[in-house]
Parts: C-alpha cells; sequence; structure tokens
C-alpha cells in the first residue's frame, strides 16, 4: 500500500513541478480546456443546433476530429511493435511516448464522440448489462469495444513497466509480452474498425468503398510517426532523457513509406471517380471541383493535398529527411496535411449533395471551434502529464521511497522529498 | 384493499440515497399509479373520460365531470381519505416523503405537490429500458408515467397506446407520380399528425419537382416556392420506405431501432443516444434529428399517441415517418393519404390479396428507389 501512495505522490509531483515554461503550457491548456467546457455547456442546454449541422450534414468537426484521432492512437503500434516484438532497441525509449500519445488520443477519440451525442447523458445504454450494445451488428458498438479495450491495453502496458521500474524490478516479459502482441493486432483493428464504420454505408458512395481501411491506416501510419517525430523532439530538447537518432530515423523512415502509399491511394481513388465520373462519383466532384457554385471545400482539399506532396517529396529525399530542421518542418506539414484530409476532407463530402440530390453545405460555429480546441488541449493536458511522469521512473529517478537500499542505488537521486 | 405495498424506506435524513431506495421507489409508485387507474375505473372511466362525448352512447357513465378532471396524486391526498383512498393516502405520503429527500438530494427543493410528483416520474421515465426489453407491465407503467407527466406540465390528456403489430399485416405505400400535383397537402397533414417541431419545421415527407422525362434527384428540387403544377414538371414523394432491409436499423448502436413485424421501423425516442449514425446509413435520406428543443404549441398537440410513433419528442433523439403507426395499427389510413387532395396516395395491407396495394403492385409498371442496393423498399411508384 505503501508503494502505491509514493508511487501515486511520485506522480502527482511530477504532474505539478516544472519550470516556467512547463507551467505557462499548462496554463494555456487549462484555459482553453475551461472555454471549451463554456461552449460546451451552451450546446448541453440549446442541443446541437448550436452547430453548424443539419440533418443535410449531420456529421461534422467532431467526427472529423475523431476519425483523424483514431488513426494517432493507432499508430502508436508503430513503436510498439518492433520495440516489444522484434526486440529493437533503438525504439524502447520512445516507446513511452508512442503509448502516451495512443492514451491521449484514445481519450480525445471519447471526447468528440460524447461531445457529438444528442443524448449524452444516455450514453450508459451502451454499457452492456445494463444498456443495450447493439454487437456485432452495428459497427460503431464494435468501435465502442475496440476503444476502450485499445485504451485498457496502452494504459495496463505502461502501468506494469513503470510501476516495475519504480519497484526496482525488471518487467517479466511473460506478464506483459502477450498483452503487447495483443495490443499490435488491435492497433490496426481500431483503424479498420473506424473505417468500416464509414465504408459499410451504402448510402454513401464516398464513403463506401473498399479502398477505405488501407487508406486510413496508410495515413495514420504517416501522421502518426510524424507527430511522434515532433514530440522526441520536443522530449529531446527539454529533458535529459536519451533518445537515439536512430530512432528518430527509422520514425522518419516509416512515416515516409507510409505517405508515399497514402497519395498512391489518393491518386488512385482521384482516377477512379473522375476517368468515368458516374452518380456516385458526385461527392469527390463537389469535394475537388465544387457543384453548382458551392465550393466550400475545394480549397481546403487542394491545399492539403498539395501540402501531403510537399511533405512526402521533402520526406523522400535523403539529405533532408536527415536534416533535423527539415524533417521536422516535413513532419509538421504532413501531420496537417493528413488532418485536413482525414477530418473534414473524408466526413463533409460525404453527406454533400444528400443522397437525394441536395446541396447543404456545412459550415463549423464558433462552438464547434470552441469545444474541438477545448478536447484538443485535454488530450495535450493529458500527453504531457503521462510523459512528465513516464520519464523520471524511466530514467530511474524515481523509485519507491520504501525499497531496500540496494534497489534504491540503481538511480541517481529518489525524485521526491520522502 | 389487501395488496401487500412494501415497506417504505427508512427516513432518508442523513443517509446517501442508495439505488436501492430508487427501486423501491419505483415499485411503491407503480402500485399508486395502479391503484389510481382501478380508482379511476371505479368511478367510471374518468381516465379514458375525455375522449368519451358525454352523451352516453360510449358506454360510460357521462355527467361526472368531477371525475372528468384528472387530479393530482397529491390533492386526492389532502381530501378526507376514505376506504380504499385511506390505504392510498399512506401510500402516497410515504411516496411524497421520498420525492422530498430526491429534492434535497439535487438541492432543487419543489415547492407544489405536483411538482414533487413531477419529479419523481421524470426520474422514473430517465431509468427505463429500451421498449424492445419491457415488459407488457413496463410498457404500461411508463406510457401511464407519460400521459400523467403530460397532464402535469401541459394540462392535457393524452391517449397513448403501445399497441403492437396486428397478425398477418404488413404495410405498403404505393405513389402515383401522374396525380400528384405537388401541392404538399400531406406535408401539412404530416406535420399535424405527427406533433412535428413547429419551430425548425422538421418534415417527414419531401416533395420533389421534376423535369419531364426522368426521375433524377440532382436536378430536381424540393425547395420549390411557385404555383404548381408547374408545367411539363412531375412530382414525386419521398418519405421513410420501411425498407425491408433497413440499413438504419444495422447500425444502431443501442438497438433504439427496429423493424415491427408489420414492416413498420420504429424508433424508440427515449433510448436514442442521438449519435445520428442511422441518418448517414438511410439511402433515401428519410431520417430527421431534433437539434432544438421541438415546440408544439398545447393547442395543436394531437392527443391520440403511440409509443413509437407521433408522441412528443425531446432534443437530441431522431425521428421519421412510421406510416402514422398511431393510426394505421387502428385500421386507419396514414395523414398524408387521407390529405392528399389527387388521390395520388395508396396505403395498404401487403398480405392482403384483395386490397388496392396488391392490384396495383401487380398490375401497374412500378418501381422503387435505388433498387441496386437491395433495400427493399415498401413504396412503390407507379404512372398512370
Amino acid at each position: 500500500m505503501n508503494h502505491v501512495k509514493a508511487f501515486l505522490l511520485a506522480a502527482l509531483d511530477a504532474a505539478t513541478n516544472g519550470g516556467r515554461r512547463y507551467h505557462l503550457w499548462m496554463g494555456f491548456l487549462s484555459l482553453v480546456m475551461v472555454v471549451g467546457a463554456y461552449a460546451y455547456s451552451i450546446q448541453l442546454r440549446e442541443g446541437l443546433q448550436v452547430t453548424g449541422m443539419t440533418d443535410h450534414v449531420s456529421w461534422g468537426l467532431y467526427i472529423s476530429n475523431f476519425t483523424f484521432l483514431v488513426g494517432m492512437a493507432a499508430a502508436a503500434v508503430m513503436l510498439v511493435l518492433p520495440a516489444y516484438v522484434l526486440g529493437d532497441v533503438d525504439f524502447s525509449k520512445a516507446v513511452l511516448i508512442g503509448e502516451g500519445l495512443a492514451v491521449a488520443a484514445l481519450i480525445m477519440c471519447l471526447c468528440f464522440v460524447v461531445a457529438d451525442l444528442g443524448g449524452p447523458f444516455r450514453s450508459w445504454h451502451l454499457a452492456p448489462g445494463i444498456g443495450f450494445l447493439n454487437f456485432p451488428r452495428s459497427l460503431l458498438a464494435w468501435d465502442v469495444v475496440v476503444l476502450n479495450g485499445y485504451l485498457a491495453l496502452n494504459l495496463g502496458i505502461p502501468l506494469y513497466i513503470l510501476w516495475s521500474h519504480f519497484m526496482g524490478r525488471k518487467p517479466n516479459p511473460k506478464r506483459y509480452v502477450p498483452f503487447v502482441y495483443l495490443s499490435v493486432f488491435w492497433a490496426v483493428s481500431i483503424h479498420m474498425v473506424t473505417a468500416f464504420l464509414l465504408a459499410g454505408l451504402p448510402a454513401r458512395p464516398f464513403w463506401n468503398s473498399s479502398l477505405m481501411g488501407p487508406r486510413f491506416l496508410a495515413s495514420a501510419f504517416a501522421a502518426g510517426p510524424a507527430f511522434i517525430i515532433l514530440m522526441l523532439t520536443v522530449v529531446k530538447t527539454n529533458t535529459t532523457y536519451h533518445i537515439e537518432n536512430v530512432a528518430i530515423d527509422k520514425l522518419a523512415m516509416i512515416a515516409t513509406v507510409a505517405a508515399q502509399a497514402n497519395l498512391v491511394m489518393i491518386g488512385s481513388e482521384v482516377f477512379k471517380e473522375f476517368y468515368f465520373p458516374t452518380h456516385h462519383g458526385i461527392n469527390a466532384q463537389y469535394l475537388f471541383f465544387g457543384l453548382d457554385g458551392h465550393d466550400a471545400l475545394v480549397g481546403w482539399i487542394r491545399t492539403s493535398i498539395a501540402l501531403n506532396c510537399c511533405a512526402t517529396l521533402i520526406l523522400m529525399i535523403h539529405p533532408l529527411r536527415k536534416n533535423p530542421k527539415w524533417l521536422i518542418t516535413a513532419c509538421l506539414v504532413l501531420f496537417v496535411a493528413i488532418w485536413m484530409d482525414k477530418g473534414l476532407g473524408l466526413v463533409i463530402p460525404g453527406f454533400v449533395p444528400s443522397p437525394l440530390g441536395e446541396i447543404v453545405e456545412y459550415r463549423p460555429t464558433w462552438i464547434e471551434f470552441a469545444v474541438t480546441a477545448g478536447i484538443w488541449s485535454v488530450g495535450l493536458f493529458v500527453f504531457t502529464v503521462l510523459v512528465r511522469v513516464a520519464l523520471p521512473i524511466e530514467m530511474g529517478e524515481t523509485r519507491s521511497p520504501y525499497l531496500p537500499r540496494h534497489l534504491l542505488d540503481h538511480g541517481a537521486t529518489v525524485g521526491t522529498d520522502h | 384493499m389487501s395488496t401487500e405495498f412494501p415497506s417504505p424506506p427508512p427516513e432518508p435524513t442523513e443517509r446517501e440515497l442508495t439505488f436501492e431506495d430508487i427501486l423501491r421507489w419505483q415499485a411503491m409508485s407503480r402500485m399508486v399509479e395502479r391503484s389510481l387507474d382501478e380508482q379511476g375505473r371505479a368511478e367510471g372511466e374518468a381516465v379514458s373520460a375525455p375522449a368519451c362525448s358525454g352523451d352516453g352512447s360510449c358506454g360510460c357513465a357521462s355527467g361526472t365531470p368531477d371525475a372528468l378532471q384528472p387530479q393530482s396524486l397529491g390533492a386526492a391526498l389532502l381530501e378526507k381519505p376514505m376506504g380504499r383512498r385511506h390505504a392510498l393516502g399512506t401510500l402516497v405520503g410515504t411516496l411524497l416523503a421520498g420525492t422530498q429527500a430526491m429534492g434535497a438530494c439535487t438541492s432543487v427543493l419543489p415547492t407544489g405537490e405536483k411538482d414533487r410528483e413531477r419529479l419523481l416520474l421524470e426520474f422514473q421515465e430517465r431509468l427505463k429500458a429500451n421498449f424492445r426489453v419491457m415488459t407488457d407491465q413496463d410498457k404500461e407503467d411508463t406510457i401511464r408515467r407519460m400521459e400523467r407527466l403530460a397532464q402535469l406540465k401541459r394540462g392535457i390528456h393524452l391517449n397513448m397506446t403501445g399497441e403492437s403489430a396486428q397478425e398477418g399485416v404488413i404495410f405498403g405505400y404505393a405513389f402515383n407520380v401522374s396525380k400528384c400535383k405537388g401541392y404538399r397537402e400531406c406535408v401539412a397533414g404530416c406535420i399535424k399528425e405527427n406533433n412535428q417541431d413547429r419551430r425548425t419545421g422538421i418534415q417527414f415527407i419531401r416533395i420533389f419537382e421534376m423535369e419531364g422525362g426522368e426521375v433524377d434527384f440532382e436536378d430536381g428540387t424540393a425547395e420549390y416556392q411557385h404555383e404548381v403544377p408547374r408545367e411539363d414538371h412531375f412530382y414525386l414523394g419521398t418519405q421513410c420506405f420501411q425498407c425491408t432491409n433497413p440499413p438504419c436499423v444495422e447500425v444502431c448502436p443501442v438497438a433504439a431501432t427496429w423493424q415491427e413485424p408489420d414492416g413498420i421501423v420504429v424508433i424508440d425516442y427515449d433510448w436514442c443516444i442521438g449519435c445520428r449514425y442511422c441518418i448517414a446509413a438511410c439511402p433515401y435520406w428519410a431520417r430527421r434529428f431534433n437539434w432544438a428543443e421541438p415546440e408544439v404549441p398545447t393547442d395543436q398537440i394531437n392527443p391520440d399517441q403511440h409509443y413509437l410513433g407521433n408522441r412528443l419528442r425531446r432534443k437530441g433523439c431522431v425521428e421519421k415517418c412510421t406510416f402514422c403507426i398511431q393510426r394505421t395499427r387502428k385500421g386507419r389510413h396514414p395523414a398524408c393519404m387521407e390529405a392528399c387532395p389527387t388521390g395520388a396516395r395508396v396505403f395498404g395491407n401487403l398480405l392482403d390479396p384483395d386490397s388496392e396495394i396488391r392490384w396495383i403492385i401487380e398490375n401497374k409498371k412500378v418501381f422503387r428507389l435505388k433498387e441496386d442496393l437491395g433495400t427493399e423498399p415498401r413504396f412503390w411508384y407507379f404512372v398512370d
């Protein structure tokens, strides 16, 4: 019991202590969260009429961010797979960051889904036992299962490893490696399930494509590692935690290959829709060229594709990719491009025009922007806290003060003042 | 009154409210409602009295104005208790003590007895299950609660049912494209019948005006604002087609929408969590969402309601056409068909070989929308 208390105290200590920049960062995130919570309170009171959504475009910014973030969560597998399963030592230090990212992304996903619900207080209807989860018929029920399962895995595995380190033990591979294997398959499944959620709707030809799943994976495995590279760079420059350059190089390689595959698939979709345009391609026509003067997304998607091509090109040129400045620029651009493409660029055109050919465009309101920013802040807040707590333990700085002396010696100092 | 009532929960002043208490109160209030029903029956069918014309033709004892006035559970108490009412009074007393405690918990102290009763009923409504898994008693209970709430909140007397499908009936609809002139009387009739939100103007039916020759929704418009019929144009109405293979039903994560044995696809509005996946899944854009709290002026509410049909909805749930389940299960025609001045709409039982709808399907050149999707709508179009 003492150990648990010490662990929690050490965690609290790590999360609440930091330099001025750290406090400014967390204060800023908290402020955005408060604004988001205020906006959400208005939405709760007035209903979803305060959003830009309509019966025609019935999903908007929230679900767009949800689909993108599921990919971010899945991308953690790109670190887990080589580190745990293939025993690649380069990744082992980065892997906790990846899992922290997965947890943060999943929490954001769940927040976005709840924010999108018309009756959030009735979400207990989803709980098996007291509710009525329509499993396995509904793909959304599948998504509830796989997202929560993946969250449990990504909380459980790092917690076990950190706890073992905290207790001055080596984690027992027999206890956690089976779960690591499971999480690898699970990561692929969360993204496939989310893709199938959209692809399984014959009513929406824009989504009803067998390329949806693979394209989700490719774009996730480009954007995810890109984001992890950015985070690793932040950690590297701000802490003493040592991350091998080889790990970043390998991640950059993964992002490059995935970005190329993603571009090939975009090209393939564009060809199919426009070589011989049919009625089913009308949504793509709206997206890329506009329809009857309605062209809200044309600039958006073209920017996204241009950014995507630029980033991929930079990553493909070896000297540029090896140069940290170029690499960071490319990762940032790639991340933004895929967020634009996999978010609004994917969800909205599915609704415009409607299945009965009516064109109603979507424009998010300030409430949606505020809630979205708030949820992103929640995610970044969680991610920052997780990394802050995990790193000192991983570096051996924090150990349970109740351990026998010979185990304590392993770390340089005991992180807290007990 | 020989019924054994559960013992009242202990004075909940200091104690935290437990789930057990809630269940006990629920059980008690159910009994109160049942006793009230009995009482109502004893007093000349007071519960269903407003539907009676008062001339004695329906067999009820007419001329009992006091019984006609629905009284609050609490008000009944205040009168000098006698006979059965005595037992009832004790019960309601405990019940109100319970609600008081609940009020204290939520820090909203209801003032009047009606407020307390309303609060309790609303609380019970929040905990109820999916209509599909309710027992007959549960269904009866929730319907009574809703009727009582309508009385308390808006002072109106509802006549709600949860009537199930009749055997040997599967409903179908046919739409005569040659006859429709685009007057949209059906839309108006539908809104009135189905208690649609008047403020945002939710409409289940859309009439598309199309230029001669081909059925092309992209070139047609449902937003026309001019005198009809327009020359060289024809009109085609859509609504929920109650598909034989409804994609909307498959996708619902909480099974809040399903197909009834008579083919009607229904929604349990109170079970729907408002994720709107079904809206995305419908190839015919038939489903609507309550983006805001729906508003229907009290004097315009249609009191003849069905739990799965035209009862008043709340914000955050999905709704759609149910072929007027509250009418058609009683053997009447849907409101849109009754409202149509040109006779373009034909509704009937597909299993009845002598029905008009069967004759049309067998003898006319009929077509359905998006046949390639395999949804098999039970809504056919034909021309004369």
